[in-house]
């Protein structure tokens, strides 16, 4: 599973949609993930990873978490 | 201004049942909503009993991001909120900036504080959730309400302990009767069956340890031996008299006293010669307006602790006199649902209006060997028919807090 995948996967769940109605494009705002959710979801995700991954105000979109992951990962 | 305030909508989430016309059947029969504690394992608790809500299903009440970041306290005071605000059907009829909420909670979110907890001991402070706070602090049962029904009026919480359910109510009539709304959405939400909020209470000696559900929650009876911890949430729509008239509301009571007081004497410990209780229940005598003669219900604190049911027997006397108090129709319902700390004055409330409308009086259960110290009619096992000009519910907190509400047939 890629970053996406992961990302998609643990979203549709928290918001209770089908992963297929998430793209890398996808604004969270449109979802009804508001801050305390992204920080929440990438708790979840770091748990998984076993990476630290910092909350910062640029996420807007899936996309952007994926980068914040993948960076992470890198760093980590 | 002194305006009329009254009962529009009822809603209620107690170990004896969901919903309120369930409830009071319930109540009338004199289930025992007592039972295994499983919200825990409670094998390393001394008390291995409480009222637990079964069967709550909060997507029933509630979208699937709102119930996943509430706690259940916040979860019972939406569910019941639900009811009662539906019944009332106000929604739609009240200027926004008229509408207020007015909720009451000992502890707030108690699941999700030892929760947390959990993790930053097990997991370090990463771990700990974001909605940790939003979802624990106890005023978001009431924030919650006013974002659900977009009220913007005044959104107060009440955290008086187990008279909060009553403060929160009591507080709210004075806000409608003196102007500062038209419609507030009261009463009481708890969630408190947690391993650590069993353990503190246990370490009190405030809780009862029987294994036996049926001689656990034993008020006025000699063998009692502590409280039964429980949850739930009653909720009241109250609503400026002439209005709800006016929009063909459904009338359930009126409001017409509230009493509150301070023990000033211990932190947990009751006044022992009733004065500090007796003040509360003096007030919303007067406020109501009562004369000798009348035909009067009290819905009793009656927690099954030692303490609490002599000093409140005593209260009781003081504040109606020796002669009326022994012609007061008592019952402590907490013998069938246990006590549900801050939501508890709120259901209790509720049983008043249920009383009154349907001149039955639900029984005190367990009641087998009446303690020679609590020596008033109260209503033993069996329910009792009986019509009434008044019903008062009495509730007193640790901190000394002691609340009374008074309630009429709206003529």
């Amino acid at each position: 599973m890629d970053t996406f995948q992961l990302v998609q996967r643990a979203l549709a769940k928290r918001v209770g949609v089908e992963p297929s109605e998430i793209a890398p494009e996808t604004e969270l705002m449109t979802l009804g993930v508001d801050s305390l959710d992204s920080a929440e979801l990438l708790m979840e995700l770091e748990e998984v990873l076993g990476v630290e991954i910092e909350v910062t105000s640029k996420i807007k979109t899936v996309k952007d978490i994926v980068v914040e992951i993948d960076q992470a990962c890198k760093d980590g | 201004m002194n305006r009329r305030v009254v009962i529009t909508g009822m809603g209620a989430v107690t170990p004896v049942g969901i919903g309120v016309e369930t409830f009071w059947k319930n109540l009338l029969a004199g289930k025992c909503g007592i039972g295994p504690i499983t919200r825990f394992d409670p094998t390393n608790s001394r008390s291995s009993l409480a009222g637990e809500v079964s069967d709550f299903d909060p997507l029933q009440y509630q979208d699937f991001k709102t119930a996943s970041h509430t706690d259940r306290c916040g979860q019972f005071a939406l569910a019941a909120a639900e009811e009662a605000v539906s019944q009332s059907g106000v929604v739609g009829t009240v200027d926004p900036e008229r509408a207020a909420v007015y909720l009451g909670t000992g502890i707030g979110g108690f699941e999700t504080t030892e929760a947390n907890c959990r993790k930053l001991v097990e997991k370090g402070p990463r771990r700990v959730s974001p909605y940790f706070i939003p979802m624990m602090i106890a005023n978001m049962p009431a924030g919650s309400i006013a974002i659900k029904y977009g009220f913007q009026g005044q959104a107060i919480p009440s955290v008086t302990a187990c008279a909060s359910g009553s403060n929160a109510i009591g507080e709210a009539v004075r806000a409608i009767r003196h102007g500062y709304a038209d419609v507030i959405v009261t009463g009481g939400a708890e969630a408190p069956i947690t391993e650590v909020g069993v353990a503190g209470f246990n370490s009190m000696k405030a809780l009862c340890t029987s294994e036996d559900p049926n001689a656990a929650s034993m008020p006025f009876d000699k063998r009692r031996c502590g409280f039964v911890i429980a949850e739930g949430a009653g909720i009241l729509v109250l609503e400026e008299y002439e209005r709800a008239v006016k929009r063909g509301a459904p009338i359930l009571g009126e409001l017409v006293g509230y009493g509150t007081s301070c023990d000033a004497y211990h932190m947990t410990a009751p006044k022992p010669d009733g004065t500090g209780a007796a003040l509360a229940v003096r007030q919303a005598l007067q406020e109501a307006n009562w004369r000798p003669g009348e035909r009067v219900y009290c819905n009793a604190h009656g927690t099954s602790t030692s303490l609490n049911d002599a000093a409140e027997t005593k209260a009781i006397k003081i504040a109606f006199g020796e002669e009326e108090a022994r012609k007061v129709v008592i019952s402590s319902t907490k013998s069938e649902t246990g006590h549900m700390l801050g939501a508890a004055g709120a259901v209790e409330a509720i049983v008043c209006a249920m009383t009154l409308r349907d001149k039955i009086v639900p029984p005190t259960i367990n009641l087998l060997e009446q303690d020679p110290e609590c020596d008033l009619d109260y209503t033993p096992n069996k329910a009792r028919e009986g019509e009434f000009d008044l019903a008062i519910s009495n509730s007193f907190g640790f901190g000394g807090h002691n609340a009374c509400v008074a309630i009429r047939p709206c003529k």
